[in-house]
């Protein structure tokens, strides 16, 4: 049973409750789900507030880390919404830092990835089509409904190309969800894959061992391609919510 | 799109075996869901990441970015003040070498004009001096000049006296007996002519 749990690649996404807690008939729990979330945000915002304490003219490497991650936020969102868009910095930029330090710690063996969750991927998804669509509402009125309405398309496609639109943008927070919540699980399903093999391999004596070898190789391969998809899948979301939001600043395209 | 088609290869195994595990390791627990898809765990994960996110979100804002925004500003103020900084010293030197150059140019002129003027005065000196020779010597010549004239003049004289002792002599050797003196000296004139 133990032995089966241990090659089980889904066993990693289970959820347990660590402090039971049930409000008004629902199960909100502290999970293990919930201490990741804590241990992100608290390695996070640790890191950024220690790294920046000494407020050093010259940047130490660990403040040029978090001075990277700044600028590398902010202009990402310059370029993508203008100086206009500045006024969501802090939003982009705790997710960038969230998203990131989430997936970064999911790779760490027995950890648990909070962001191969759809649930929370979906969550976060939903905060930004959310604060587009408020906050385009609130700054257009009913102008921000142009942003389906793009200018020079004759009268008789109007009514299919609005209807694209409109799908086009209710798919955003799922696509938004969906992309960040599949790289992460596939990619923690086949790293346990791999590292499985290598376990059973190794119980078949000498030969088994020898022929280990080969995915405990492709288990490290995987863990820098894993490395490099939790920063890219970060900087995607950011990117992309970077670019919902010049939609909510300037609607007409 | 070597991890989409990775993921897609090694999905499909993975998920085979999580299957026949989950049908013989657990059979109780058989209507679980898969994980990610368990609804049951949602309100406690949004209620959590909505907690932690906020309070993440709140620090960031309040704490860490104006805490960054300000150390880059100050660094680029640094900045522009050193580069003003900088150009205004490269300012001030090169006003410093102007004001060398202008002065170097001044001194160059002015040992110009002493050199010209002690050379115009050592040649008018040297002038001076070689008139004053000159005329000197051009004096010492007339004096000379005329002091060899009148040694001529007494010589020649002289040699008329010569040569009527000299004739007188050769006319006693010649002819014996005295020639008159008056008859000497005129033929002497007469020859001499």
């Amino acid at each position: 049973m133990a032995a089966a749990d241990k090659v089980d690649p889904i066993h990693q996404f289970q959820i347990h409750p660590i402090i039971p807690l049930h409000i008004g008939g629902y199960d909100v729990s502290f999970t293990n789900s919930s201490l990741f979330m804590v241990v992100t945000i608290v390695l996070a915002s640790a890191f950024l507030y220690w790294s920046t304490a000494s407020r050093a003219l010259i940047p130490g490497r660990l403040q040029s880390v978090s001075e990277m991650a700044y600028e590398f936020v902010g202009n990402m969102l310059r370029d993508a919404a203008g100086k206009q868009g500045m006024q969501f910095f802090p939003l982009v930029f705790s997710l960038f830092m969230f998203v990131l330090v989430a997936n970064l710690i999911g790779l760490f063996p027995y950890f648990f990835t909070v962001t191969s969750h759809i649930i929370v991927t979906f969550t976060l998804a939903i905060l930004v089509i959310g604060t587009v669509v408020v906050y385009g509402f609130a700054k257009h009125g009913l102008g921000f409904l142009k942003l389906f309405v793009p200018h020079g398309v004759p009268g008789l496609l109007l009514p299919l190309v609005v209807a694209i639109e409109v799908i086009s943008f209710v798919s955003r927070p799922v696509s938004l969800s969906v992309r960040l919540f599949a790289n992460m699980l596939a990619g923690h399903i086949t790293l346990k894959v791999f590292s499985g093999f290598v376990v059973s391999l190794s119980a078949l004596g000498a030969v088994g061992i020898a022929g280990s070898v080969l995915p405990l190789a492709m288990a490290v391969a995987l863990t820098a391609l894993e490395l490099l998809v939790a920063f890219l899948q970060a900087y995607v979301f950011a990117v992309l919510t970077c670019m919902y939001l010049n939609d909510a600043l300037h609607p007409s395209h | 799109m070597f991890v989409t088609s990775a993921y897609a290869q090694e999905t499909a195994p993975a998920a085979a075996e999580g299957d026949t595990h989950a049908g013989t390791a657990v059979p109780a627990a058989e209507h679980e869901a898969f994980p990610p898809f368990d609804a049951k765990t949602f309100p406690s994960q949004i209620l959590w990441l909505v907690i932690t996110f906020g309070l993440f979100y709140l620090f960031l804002k309040r704490v860490v970015m104006p805490r960054l925004g300000g150390i880059i500003d100050v660094r680029n103020d640094r900045i522009t003040q050193d580069l003003d900084h900088a150009a205004r010293l490269k300012g001030e030197a090169d006003a410093a070498v102007a004001a060398y150059e202008q002065e170097l140019a001044e001194a160059k002129a002015n040992a110009n004009k002493i050199g010209q003027q002690a050379s115009d005065a050592a040649k008018a000196d040297a002038e001076g001096t070689r008139k004053k020779l000159e005329a000197e010597l051009e004096k010492k010549l007339g004096e000379a000049e005329a002091s060899i004239a009148s040694i001529k003049a007494r010589a020649m004289k002289e040699v008329g006296t010569i040569a009527e002792d000299t004739t007188s002599a050769i006319v006693e050797a010649l002819v014996g007996g005295k020639a008159d003196k008056s008859e000497i000296a005129a033929a002497v004139k007469s020859a001499s002519r």
